[in-house]
């Protein structure tokens, strides 16, 4: 059994490498990739909420800004798209005849795989350091964060002239390695991709949860206040994990785009950024598991009501969240652990009751 | 006498013109043991407050081995080795006992040397010889969270003394606990007071006498009286503070 259970990672892993793209579809296995993409994002916010208990609302700015990154790159390097001055042809609509200055790093892959994690880290970095020092805690961080959200999906939804606006800068019809990015096999490449740094960023948080700091972090959590009579100043703890968490969103975020085709401001909308929020909520926070268990199934649900039911999935997730914050208040993977399957069998009588009180002698106390 | 430890002087607090702490002038020096007493309200939480780091006064000065403290963080003097104990044992309830020890009893309190070393070995015996001592060892494993009012209580002194701090400040550090463990508490701070300097506020009388420090009663937000036990208990100013004035 314990072998067993140190080998289930592997064996998902190779499920998710061998057996799905055999077993599904392209279009299937294209959204999988998505959805273990998206788990990125919620293994992120488990380590700043979860972890830490910092409920950021803003996750979405560094998502978007990691999709932005690797989505420059590709429509510069894709000749098929450039207008007559050898730049992305959107330009010509709203008369921009010159490159923006800042977009002219992007003509460097080996730029853009840095600055899809470095600008986001960054950004973290600026915004997490300036709340955290100002001890701005609770409910009014989750404010200025999706305030701070507001603010970016305001700026690239209005800045055609920089960014196409709010159409966003389309990475289906780019060109990598010569091939479509939107084609069948680089799609798979991608895919793989994915499942190969989603268990990458596992390893990561588990790093940051673990040992000496992962307390830390629990501490935080607990009793901020207490941790700096304690001695400890809480605030290079909190914004190391939210540049953490700012950087692997944004690696979550360039690996969406590219699978999903487009990158636009649409992914800084705040219902976006609390939906986030709630994968990691059902999956279970505080546990690293919990995340990519509830992102996968949230958005593989999410794939299947779409489909039966256009407009029904709102309305289901609505009920999904409410279910799990009153039911199942550790999420999907708390509650199994907790040993929630078990007492729902003996509900219905299929698995026998614990005994409220342990007895000594089984045998002696006759059970009726 | 030489230079005190410990010095406030005329230090007031003032909540939007409601004064916590009037013009209070105490020094504490080094070694010394020292009870505080005085009915609710009478700011003895305040000026633990004060010297934490947690309110900073409106007017007056607190000063350690000689350096203000006024404005400095509350981390920063707690590193500085002022320690305290809130009067609801505060303990880190997802973590274990063994972790909240150890976390108290890290050296070096800064992020980056959490992330790449482990707590040295002589922290790690301190810790264990603590945890023995309190009692603690039997549930080395188990979540803070879930250990008695009594237990959380010792924790948290526990974890004061594994700071190993100059400067002991505690706050009510027998509330809800019972008479054995009361007395088990005064023991482990009389042995404390060999090199520490250690300042308790409590209501019980019984572990006063017990401890057997010098008392200083607070009285809004003032000394009142300070000496003996006995001698204070006799004083017809501390009667009237606590049980009323006797002519009307």
């Amino acid at each position: 059994m314990k072998l067993f259970q140190r080998l289930v990672p592997w064996i998902l892993l190779a499920i998710a490498l061998f057996i799905l793209p055999a077993a599904l579809d392209n279009f299937r296995l294209n959204l999988f990739g998505r959805y273990f993409s998206l788990a990125i994002t919620a293994l992120a916010i488990d380590l700043i909420w979860g972890y830490t208990g910092l409920l950021s609302l803003g996750q979405g700015i560094f998502f978007s800004l990691g999709g932005y990154a690797v989505a420059m790159n590709l429509m510069l390097n894709t000749k098929s798209l450039a207008g007559g001055n050898g730049i992305p042809k959107f330009f010509e609509n709203y008369g921009v005849e010159q490159l923006p200055f800042f977009w002219q790093p992007f003509w460097s892959p080996a730029f853009a795989l840095m600055a899809m994690w470095v600008i986001p880290a960054v950004v973290a970095g600026v915004v997490g350091w300036l709340i955290f020092r100002n001890r701005i805690k609770g409910v009014y961080f989750s404010i200025i964060t999706q305030a701070a959200l507001m603010v970016f999906f305001h700026f690239f939804n209005g800045q055609q002239k920089l960014f196409d606006g709010t159409n966003g800068l389309k990475t289906s019809t780019t060109e990598l390695f010569g091939q479509l990015v939107g084609s069948p096999d680089m799609q798979v490449w991608l895919y793989r991709l994915t499942v190969v740094l989603l268990p990458l960023a596992y390893l990561v948080c588990r790093y940051f949860t673990s040992g000496r700091f992962g307390d830390a972090l629990i501490a935080i959590r607990d009793d901020e206040s207490r941790l700096r009579f304690a001695g400890y100043n809480p605030v290079p703890f909190k914004t190391i994990v939210f540049v953490v968490a700012g950087a692997l969103c944004g690696i979550s975020g360039a690996l969406y785009t590219v699978q999903s085709g487009i990158v636009s401001p649409q992914y800084m909308s705040i219902s976006f950024s609390i939906e986030m929020v709630i994968w990691v909520a059902v999956g279970g926070r505080g546990t690293l598991v919990g995340p990519i268990i509830g992102a996968t199934l949230v958005n593989y649900l999410r794939s299947l009501v779409s489909e039966a039911l256009p407009e029904a999935w709102l309305f289901v997730q609505g009920a999904l969240f409410i279910f799990v914050v009153v039911l199942m208040p550790d999420g999907i993977y708390g509650w199994v652990t907790n040993g929630g399957l078990r007492s729902l069998l003996a509900a219905f009588g299929i698995a026998r009751k614990a005994k409220t009180y342990p007895q000594l002698d089984e045998e002696a106390v006759p059970v009726d | 006498m030489s230079q005190p430890l410990l010095e406030l002087k005329d230090v007031s607090v003032s909540f939007d013109g409601f004064y916590a702490l009037t013009d209070l002038s105490m020094k504490l020096y080094k070694g010394e043991l020292k009870s505080i007493i005085g009915p609710n309200g009478a700011g003895k939480t305040t000026f633990l407050d004060v010297i934490t780091g947690k309110v900073r006064p409106t007017k007056g000065s607190v000063s350690f081995n000689g350096q203000s403290l006024l404005g400095v963080s509350e981390q920063r003097i707690s590193r500085q080795g002022i320690g305290r104990k809130f009067q609801t044992p505060r303990v880190f309830e997802n973590l274990t006992v063994l972790r909240n020890l150890e976390l108290a009893a890290a050296p070096v309190k800064n992020a980056f040397s959490l992330m790449g070393s482990a707590l040295p070995q002589s922290a790690k015996d301190e810790v264990h010889r603590i945890m023995n001592y309190v009692g603690l060892a039997p549930f080395a494993n188990v979540k803070a969270g879930s250990l008695s009012h009594g237990q959380k209580q010792w924790l948290a002194i526990a974890s004061l003394v594994a700071q190993a701090p100059e400067v002991l400040l505690l706050d009510e550090p027998v509330a809800g606990l019972t008479d054995e463990e009361t007395l088990r508490t005064a023991e482990l701070i009389k042995s404390l007071a060999g090199d520490h300097t250690v300042v308790v506020i409590e209501h019980d009388m019984e572990f006063i006498r017990d401890l057997g420090f010098d008392v200083t009663v607070l009285h809004q937000g003032q000394v009142l009286t300070e000496g003996p036990l006995d001698q204070v208990k006799a004083d017809p100013r501390v009667i009237e503070v606590y049980l009323g004035s006797t002519e009307q």
